[in-house]
């Protein structure tokens, strides 16, 4: 491409903010005795070098679980084991068993800083600009301000390179990014494979899982089961097998092995939610404990049943109907879903909502920014509590400028330009004076942002009433699952009225 | 909404670059900072609380005040706003204290005084024709220049990360360019006369000024139109002090390095061989302060910026002379790579061998050494160019 300075210029911008945030403290900084996700991520490394595989997810005396015990899947751990060869070689005593807990020193911070770079430099920045370029009908200008945008996302650079908990989430983002831009682009068996190495390496990204199966199950049924399609099927089927078997080959070879891993990845035990996160069961039990009121069983069955309710339409839309532009929308949607009704949610989890939302950040550039903002912002008590309020401000700042510059967000809000036209068409068949959505869309976008600087002022200056410490907290995540909650019947609308206007459309011509 | 949009959209390129750059300075909050964030503490705590009459006899501190009056002024005012952020750092025997709050105002005073910086970019801009304008945002002289000049890569690592105020004081000098540009002789002369009240180093410019105030405000018959190359013919006097930039005191260098690069921006985007005298001079100054910032944290910092700010001004300037020669020859190129290889060396090669005990000047000697080839080099280009080129007046008709 002719531009490539601007956009090498762009992913300079790129790493120069992330490495200025990295500079600010991480998450249990300096708190004995358990430290933080930091500590974690140190101690994971410490037990992959020190003891054999067999015992990785097992507790032993060697290995005490309930210290930051390993919680994810195996490509998780071999990276670990890989970080681990290299701070062997520059200081021992980082990955010493049992001495080194708690290890923190200058050094060792920028060590775990670097790695978390290389990781982004290797995977998810490589996989932002190769989406960019190929994206149609863009300028190469557009190209290059979309990447900017993207690689600008507040969220991710604040929770991996600021808050340190569960780091190198730009490691299973840009994994999935390299799937979604194989299976759009007909590479689906390459895409499949680095979907497969995303799921391996956080489980959090089966969020994504039911999308990229029914994109690929569309595509075959319309090749035809009988011929082509069933071969891409079979192709398909063989990839994640293998992919998996590669993966786990050394928890295979004992049945107690696969289940303890199993056992680790997916805490059944644990609750509905754990502390506080914009999703529907904490928000709701501001109302009703319902933590409390029901059996454990009734409520995975609960959260089960709205979380594929939810999510089934658009799915089942995408296996009819396959297109990349419905499967990036179904994207957003299926992750969204489970965000919002799923089990055991953690905040950072909005995260894998975030990245389709910037991929389809230029087909509705007022919708897509604000949903990336109100999803940083849903992180807000995290961040305020490990001191990141000024690369919080700056970066959400800076994105929003970059949004609307690149964008031109503001002239956007026709029914058109929000992909409201056919949904607006087919209401105001019953509503003829049905013309005032993008208007309401305007205030609500409006009320939103003064809500989120307002509690954003209101939780730095202020100190919440003795009777209600976590007042604030709640009030923020409360905020941000109505937000979300209007971005789920939002994007859900897009998919749904999508198709209709192309039929009607062939039907015309 | 609209009026959101006009506001945000549209030409306002120039408040998005401020803005942009601005909350870079924000993020530069937490970096590395040199003696010289002590030096301002303790200018501050002077000036605060003791009587004028003691100001310059003050020594309680190594760091006395040894800027003239106004800059004395300058950091009483700064004291009055300090004093609500945290009050003791204006205690003259509170050494080396540096409590967050101080660190926050001591940072957002340098952030904030660069206003006058981008006043003065935007007044300089005013002056560049748009001649060579393309179609795009991005090839346009002026979207270029306030890049260059808003952007600068080593205005950024001194002031907001090693910590000074330069920012500030370069705005004065260029405003008064800028004034001197737009014809207007006396306000030039009179913001030059108050910047070297702020600090004293600018003499190293005055004889610039003053010949080209003899010339063309006091004996102006047959005087030919003032543009910005008819000021530089007397540049030469102030790129050439050869002992500050080869003596061992590197901040005095960083000084004439930053007055001249900061004229040269405004030359470079006019001529395609001033954009090349402009280019070697100015990639090869910047990385001539990385011993500045020898800290681990700030190395990805330090190599990031250089990198984007010297791709982007070699690639924007070449895009913009495109139809004419190329901006480099061979030797000019290969000097500029071979700054690579010597950092590689200089920050990771040598700290690993035996040498870095008995011999552990040898980085700061190459490192000065080759820049100072560079710079002389381009002096002697800027000169040969100077005494070569057809008068303004000719030029103006072709």
């Amino acid at each position: 491409m002719e531009r490539w300075y601007l956009m090498t210029t762009v992913v300079l911008i790129g790493l120069t903010v992330r490495w200025t945030v990295s500079l600010n403290s991480y998450s249990g900084a300096g708190k004995p005795p358990m430290f933080g996700d930091y500590e974690a991520q140190r101690h994971w490394q410490e037990i992959t070098f020190n003891l054999p595989i067999k015992q990785w997810y097992f507790n032993s005396s060697d290995n005490d679980l309930l210290y930051w015990g390993l919680d994810y899947p195996p490509l998780t751990a071999y990276h670990s084991l890989l970080c681990a060869y290299v701070a062997k070689f520059i200081n021992p005593d980082w990955i010493a068993l049992h001495t080194s807990r708690g290890y923190e020193s200058q050094a060792h911070k920028l060590f775990m800083r670097t790695t978390v770079l290389v990781a982004d430099l290797l995977i998810y920045i490589p996989a932002v600009v190769l989406y960019c370029c190929c994206l149609k009908e863009m300028s190469t200008k557009k190209k290059i301000a979309n990447a900017l945008c993207i690689l600008l996302y507040p969220g991710l650079i604040l929770i991996d390179y600021g808050h340190f908990q569960n780091i190198y989430n730009s490691v299973s983002l840009g994994f999935a990014l390299w799937g979604v831009l194989g299976v759009s682009y007909d590479w689906d068996l390459l895409g499949s494979l680095a979907f497969c190495l995303a799921i391996n390496y956080k489980q959090m990204e089966l969020y994504h899982s039911l999308p990229f199966f029914c994109f690929l199950l569309g595509k075959c049924f319309k090749k035809g089961l009988k011929g082509k399609g069933f071969i891409l099927l079979i192709k398909l089927a063989c990839t994640v097998v293998a992919s998996f078997i590669l993966c786990w080959l050394p928890f295979f070879t004992e049945r107690e092995q696969t289940l303890q891993v199993l056992r680790r990845l997916f805490p059944v035990d644990r609750g509905l939610f754990e502390d506080k996160v914009a999703n529907v069961w904490c928000s709701f039990s501001i109302f009703l404990k319902i933590k409390d009121i029901l059996p454990h069983h009734i409520q995975i069955i609960i959260s089960f049943c709205f979380t594929f309710l939810s999510l089934l339409p658009a799915c089942i839309k995408l296996i009819l109907q396959p297109s990349p532009k419905a499967f990036k929308f179904t994207l957003v949607t299926c992750a969204l879903s489970f965000f919002l009704f799923s089990f055991q949610v953690h905040e950072k989890s909005i995260l894998l909502v975030s990245l389709p939302v910037c991929l389809v950040l230029s087909e509705i550039p007022l919708m897509s920014t604000w949903f990336l903002l109100v999803s940083t912002f849903s992180m807000l008590p995290l961040l305020l509590k490990d001191e990141l309020l000024m690369p919080s401000v700056v970066t959400m700042v800076a994105f929003f400028i970059a949004c609307a510059t690149s964008f031109s967000i503001f002239e956007k809000t026709s029914e058109e330009e929000l992909q409201l036209k056919s949904f607006s068409i087919s209401v105001r068949k019953y509503l003829p004076y049905f013309t005032f959505l993008p208007r309401i869309i305007q205030h609500l976008f409006l009320i939103s942002i003064i809500m989120m600087v307002l509690l954003t002022l209101m939780t730095v200056t202020l100190d919440p009433p003795q009777k209600l410490p976590d007042l604030f907290s709640v009030l923020v995540c409360f905020v941000s699952c109505l937000n979300f909650l209007f971005f789920l019947i939002y994007f859900n609308i897009i998919i749904m009225w999508d198709s209709k206007s192309r039929r009607s459309q062939k039907k015309i011509s | 909404m609209a009026a959101l949009g006009i506001a945000m959209g549209g030409g306002n390129w120039f408040s998005a670059l401020v803005l942009g750059v601005t909350l870079l300075k924000c993020l530069l909050i937490p970096t590395y900072h040199s003696t010289d964030f002590e030096v301002h503490r303790n200018w501050l705590a002077i000036t605060h609380s003791l009587p004028i009459s003691q100001w310059y006899y003050e020594a309680t501190s190594e760091w006395t005040l040894d800027y003239p009056p106004f800059f004395a002024w300058f950091e009483y005012a700064l004291s009055h706003v300090a004093k609500h952020f945290d009050q003791e750092m204006l205690n003259v025997h509170n050494l080396n204290y540096a409590s967050s709050k101080t660190l926050l105002f001591q940072r957002f005073s340098v952030i904030f005084t660069d206003a006058l910086f981008v006043y003065a970019v935007h007044e300089c801009c005013k002056c560049i024709d748009g001649k060579k304008a393309g179609k795009e945002l991005t090839e346009k002289p002026k979207f270029i220049l306030s890049v260059l000049l808003l952007w600068n890569f080593g205005l950024l690592i001194v002031d907001h990360i090693h910590f000074q105020y330069n920012g500030f004081l370069f705005g004065l000098m260029l405003l008064s360019i800028a004034r001197l540009l737009q014809k207007r002789h006396m306000e030039g002369a009179f913001l030059f006369a108050v910047l070297l009240h702020f600090k004293h180093i600018y003499l190293y410019v005055a004889p610039a000024y003053g010949t080209y105030l003899l010339r063309s405000y006091c004996f102006t018959a047959n005087k030919p139109e003032p543009t910005a190359s008819s000021l530089f013919p007397t540049l030469p006097f102030q790129a050439g002090p050869l002992p500050c930039i080869l003596g061992s005191k590197l901040l005095g260098f960083v000084q004439c390095f930053g007055q001249s690069a900061v004229c040269h921006r405004l030359l470079s985007v006019g001529k395609a061989g001033d954009a090349s005298i402009f280019l070697i001079l100015t990639t090869t100054g910047h990385y001539s302060l990385f011993p500045l910032l020898f800290t681990a944290p700030e190395l990805p910092i330090k190599i990031l910026l250089m990198l984007l700010f010297t791709i982007y001004s070699i690639s924007s300037l070449k895009t913009l002379f495109r139809k004419e020669k190329p901006l480099f020859n061979w030797m000019e190129t290969f000097y500029l790579l071979g700054l690579g290889p010597l950092e590689v060396f200089c920050e990771f090669v040598f700290p690993f061998t035996s040498w870095k005990l008995t011999y552990s000047f040898i980085p700061l000697f190459l490192t000065s050494v080759y820049c100072a080839v560079g710079i002389t080099y381009a002096w002697f280009k800027l000169y040969v160019s100077v005494l070569t080129d057809p008068p303004v007046g000719k030029t103006k008709k072709q």
